[in-house]
């Protein structure tokens, strides 16, 4: 029998998430369900979940300067990004895959849907992937990427963000989202950022980091993810 | 002698406990419109390789191949060009490849795959897979669906459980929590059985708002 999850840690943190229609974000409109979620007694179905790990990423996933590299470097600001992936009670979420993708130093990405009129970089591919350490630290060395035009409203702009994907432990604690840049006067104005409930923003802003900064090298950024759990395992799973 | 102890007593309880550590949440973000050459770059020709295709590999003998197709439909009645799904399922025994799930033999079915609505006609996606069994003794057959899209600020979790086994379903308590009149929306439709291995074909589409808006879970 499906166990009900205990309220606490384990649920989901709605008040730290956007809601499903903010309708400054015009897509949200149409494509936002209306009706209330339905809550569900969390069964294996839910408490486990996809497992990549090691075995999923090359030795130079991790690196998007030279992971796409055909005849050169790619333009743009070296950075270095880096963090640690923890659950709720600051437990690691240890050898766990995270996916990143992003837009290149002039704010265009590599997508055959990306109408906008600035540069491809054909060393650039934007897209990468590494397994968190046994501290539940990742690291990836990229481009800073750009800002870019989306037609959401009048002169509007995409905060420079870099997209992170990770499952967790669990179906449950899977998450998909943006990281942004300390300081950027676009995130005022962007609809997508502004969303997030305003004591929890704050979450998606990387931090400038001297200590994970490379002499010489490339600037660094810490952002640090938070998944929901711990989850509880249930007690019975007979067939 | 009591009297200390009791005041000894009152003096321990009083002692403020220390609040157990709880990190905030990471907010969700939408996927955007950009996440194809890295979460399916296979399916839209990115020179990439993903974790993963559109594809759920048997581990076993005698499983029954399943084909699920549909459309992601906005408020408006359009199919949407650019949402992600992943589906996460258990074997034809009804074994999750996951630790949490203590039933040897598992071990090497991965039952985890990502499709986007695009480039085929209509904006359909197709999932290749086995059908699952059982996990318990109470749920019927079905796939866990975790839904992505432009205009979606955070995931949405639904399942699809099988036309083909409304006996099962009628018992199912996931379904009875539901009203009657939505469980439809949660029941892929089983279009036709073809082919030397007799691939079960399904049609399962998902409505985000309007009559047929399909039921999303919290847990």
């Amino acid at each position: 029998m499906p166990q009900r999850l205990s309220p606490g840690p384990g649920s989901r943190d709605w008040s730290s998430h956007p809601p499903l229609i903010a309708p400054a974000y015009k897509s949200t409109r149409l494509r936002g369900p209306t009706r209330p979620l339905v809550p569900i007694p969390a069964s294996l179905s839910e408490l486990t979940g996809p497992v990549y790990g090691h075995e999923s990423v090359g030795p130079c996933d991790h690196d998007l300067t030279k992971n796409a590299a055909r005849d050169g470097e790619p333009l743009g600001e070296r950075i270095v990004v880096a963090g640690r992936v923890r659950d709720e009670a600051g437990r690691p979420i240890a050898g766990h895959l995270v996916e990143v993708w992003q837009a290149n130093a002039a704010g265009r990405y590599v997508h055959k849907a990306d109408g906008h009129d600035a540069p491809l970089d054909p060393n650039f591919f934007g897209a990468g992937r590494t397994v968190t350490d046994a501290e539940g630290r990742y690291r990836f060395l990229t481009i800073r990427p750009g800002a870019y035009p989306w037609g959401n409203h009048d002169n509007a702009w995409r905060p420079p963000h870099i997209h992170f994907s990770l499952f967790g432990p669990t179906l449950a604690s899977r998450l998909v989202t943006q990281m942004y840049f300390p300081g950027d006067p676009l995130l005022a104005h962007d609809p997508i950022y502004l969303a997030v409930p305003e004591k929890a923003r704050a979450r998606l802003v990387a931090d400038f980091s001297l200590d994970v900064t490379e002499p010489g090298f490339a600037l660094g950024y810490v952002f640090d993810i938070v998944l929901r759990g711990p989850l509880e395992t249930p007690m019975e799973h007979a067939p | 002698m009591s009297k200390p102890q009791d005041k000894d007593n009152t003096k321990t309880r009083a002692v403020p406990t220390v609040e157990p550590l709880r990190l905030g949440q990471t907010p969700s973000q939408t996927v955007g419109p950009f996440f194809h050459p890295v979460l399916v770059p296979e399916a839209f020709g990115y020179p990439f390789q993903g974790i993963v295709g559109n594809r759920i590999e048997a581990c076993e003998q005698n499983t029954q191949a399943i084909v699920i197709e549909g459309q992601v439909c906005d408020g408006a009645g359009r199919p949407i060009e650019d949402a992600l799904i992943e589906f996460w399922q258990a074997d034809s025994q009804g074994r999750y490849g996951h630790p949490a799930d203590g039933r040897g033999g598992n071990t090497s079915f991965r039952g985890f795959a990502r499709a986007a609505t695009g480039p085929a006609p209509h904006h359909r996606y197709r999932l290749e897979s086995i059908k699952p069994g059982a996990v318990d003794s109470a749920q019927a057959p079905h796939i866990n669906v975790v839904l992505f899209m432009r205009g979606l600020l955070r995931h949405l979790y639904t399942r699809i459980y099988f036309s083909d086994e409304a006996a099962a379903n009628a018992r199912d308590p996931v379904l009875a929590l539901i009203p009657e009149a939505r469980r439809a929306t949660l029941i892929a439709a089983l279009q036709e059985t073809q082919g030397d291995d007799k691939t079960a074909s399904y049609r399962f589409d998902i409505h985000m708002q309007g009559e047929k808006e399909t039921v999303f879970f919290d847990f």
